[in-house]
């Protein structure tokens, strides 16, 4: 090579405008790793701000009714006694009745998709189920006012009614008139949305058990449903769980498919009939319209504990994926 | 001898399996009634009024022009605000600290973020925005929908990243590349066609968002281009004429949501066929 014999020639100008190179070189690395780690720091500053302004704006309403706050179903705007229990009640309550319907309906179709399901048609269900986790809630939403809520008041309320109306708890249950709006109907519609997210995540860890430990139970005579009852849930069980709390989460926090069919009524009915309030639905209905910094101030507190609620379904989620993926990366 | 137990084992795989059937055929069906319902109800009102009259009082016909400019914009800025930081952040995750407790602590907090409850998100922008202005503003919806934008596109970066060989980064640094450029030029390169189906699906997630617009952007009856003011949008408005007794309102709600769902299945179809198609190639 004669490069050896031109930078001998050139001794004194290559080497400076090397060093400037150099020097620009380092200006913009450390602009690049600064400006990346600030941003990976905002992520963290949003969060934390998230939490303060949140605890920032619950104070009032912390300070005016004290725990009490909790515990109490009363919600009276025009003499300013708020209490969260309905709210809390109805969040709680949707969401169970979500996960009673959506998590068997989602295993199913998990299991359809890896056992059952002919090779072809395992694409088109596949991408179908995620195109449609990807629907907006307010499409939900309008459908369950419209569609699901008629619906149910005409022909599977009264039934339900006219079945249990002897029972001695169950009466009680599914007492009452059929509004075709309440809380069943939020707990429906919810099962319905959170359905594409459990089975998308619940596919997905089924395909990371590895084939030769399903083809040995099939070897030993084992029937499809001892396949996946004894090798694959066992296997991916923190992942399925995962991917329920993932659901859950979801669920709870859920505001515009509860808002349109929940019928926003601050009390707690026996009856799962009833229209009810979650506390996403009660933010949505009422917030701008709420005067004075205590109503504000009550509804903000009821962000709080939803986010908390939350907060603590989503973290545990992603303990246990993590855990099912470090677990599949060890034994790789 | 084991007869018995080998035909009960039998009845039960069979009836476990039929049960499978049978979820996964009622759901789907239920969410192709869905779809269908949307369809036929939305479709009706597909006209040229709808793309060129404001929303109409009770009573009256008109469109949707001002909630679909408005949601355009806000979707735009919140666009703009989250993917430069969350391209930012996810570099920093996949490339400089990629074991470092700073990014163990991002990704965990990113996740949650990623599925906290957008209403939270709403709420904390009016205190921070609408408090402070002292009125409900366009600025502050996209603001909201750009802290919805920001953990997709961290997500998705740091994956897409992660995925990118390092043999590629070692190649060229082998050759005397300094690091911004090795990031710059060859991992953002051969990860561009993920990360930009990252942003694709972030726009897809904040094109229907309803809860976190409610009590930040509010709505508007008119036409409005300022951008420290109200601003109407299509989900707000969705939900508004949805729930009102007007046949009208309800009938353009429809339609609303039909245009909403189209846009956010063509957005997740073109990013799906954007990243098979670079898995495909590589």
């Amino acid at each position: 090579m004669n490069s050896n014999a031109q930078v001998a020639s050139y001794t004194t100008a290559p080497t400076a405008i090397s060093s400037s190179i150099l020097r620009r070189h380092g200006i913009w690395d450390a602009v690049l790793r600064n400006a990346t780690r600030t941003a990976a720091i905002t992520v963290l500053i949003l969060l934390g701000g998230v939490i303060i302004s949140l605890v920032q704006g619950s104070i009032p309403a912390f300070k005016a009714f004290g725990f009490g706050f909790l515990t109490t179903e009363t919600w009276n705007p025009v003499t300013e006694k708020f209490g969260a229990l309905a709210p809390i009640y109805g969040t709680l309550v949707t969401s169970f009745i979500a996960m009673l319907i959506g998590i068997p309906v989602s295993l199913g179709v998990a299991i359809f998709i890896t056992e059952l399901c002919p090779r072809w048609l395992k694409r088109p269900i596949s991408t179908a189920i995620e195109l449609l986790a990807g629907i907006p809630s307010i499409i939900y939403g309008i459908w369950g006012l419209f569609v699901l809520a008629p619906f149910l008041q005409a022909h599977v309320q009264p039934l339900i009614i006219g079945t249990f109306a002897g029972v001695p708890v169950l009466s009680s249950l599914f007492a009452g008139p059929p509004y075709g709006i309440g809380i069943l109907t939020a707990g429906i519609i919810l099962s319905i949305m959170v359905l594409p997210y459990i089975t998308s995540v619940t596919r997905d860890v089924f395909e990371t058990v590895p084939a030769v430990l399903k083809e040995s139970a099939y070897g030993l005579g084992c029937t499809t449903w001892e396949v996946v009852s004894k090798v694959v849930l066992p296997y991916t069980r923190s992942g399925v769980i995962g991917g329920i709390m993932l659901g859950l989460g979801r669920a709870l926090g859920e505001t515009m498919a509860v808002t349109f069919v929940i019928g926003n009524a601050h009390k707690i009915a026996s009856s799962i009939l009833a229209p009810g309030t979650t506390i996403s639905a009660n933010i949505a209905n009422e917030f701008t319209e709420a005067e004075g910094d205590l109503y504000t101030s009550s509804l903000i507190a009821q962000g709080l504990i939803l986010f908390g609620i939350t907060f603590i379904v989503l973290a545990a989620a992603r303990l246990m994926l993590l855990r099912l993926e470090m677990r599949s990366g060890s034994k790789v | 001898m084991n007869a018995a137990i080998y035909r009960r084992r039998r009845a039960t795989n069979s009836i476990i399996m039929v049960l499978a059937w049978f979820a996964a055929l009622s759901g789907i069906f239920v969410l192709a009634l869905i779809l269908g319902t949307l369809l036929v109800k939305g479709f009706g009102g597909i006209s040229w009024s709808v793309f060129s009259q404001n929303t109409p009082p009770p009573g009256s016909a008109g469109g949707l022009l001002n909630a679909i400019y408005g949601s355009v914009v806000m979707t735009l800025i919140g666009t703009a605000l989250g993917t430069p930081i969350g391209i930012l952040a996810g570099t920093y995750m996949a490339e400089y600290g990629r074991s470092s407790k700073l990014t163990m602590v991002v990704r965990f907090i990113n996740d949650i973020l990623l599925s906290a409850p957008s209403i939270v998100i709403g709420l904390f922008v009016y205190e921070v925005l609408v408090v402070s202005m002292g009125h409900f503003s366009a600025w502050a919806g996209g603001v909201a929908l750009g802290l919805l934008v920001l953990p997709v596109v961290v997500r998705t970066t740091e994956d897409m990243l992660l995925l990118v060989p390092n043999g590629l980064r070692e190649a060229a640094s082998a050759i005397g590349s300094p690091r911004w450029l090795v990031i710059t030029k060859i991992a953002y390169r051969a990860a561009r066609a993920g990360m930009l189906t990252g942003v694709l699906l972030a726009v897809a997630r904040i094109t229907g968002e309803t809860a976190p617009l409610l009590f930040t952007a509010l709505n508007n009856q008119f036409m409005s281009t300022n951008m420290n003011a109200p601003m109407a949008n299509l989900p707000v408005v969705i939900f508004q004429f949805a729930l009102s007794p007007y046949p009208d309102w309800q009938k353009l709600a429809w339609t609303g949501a039909l245009l909403i769902t189209v846009t956010v299945l063509i957005l997740n179809v073109g990013a799906r066929a954007l990243s098979t198609r670079t898995s495909k190639e590589s």
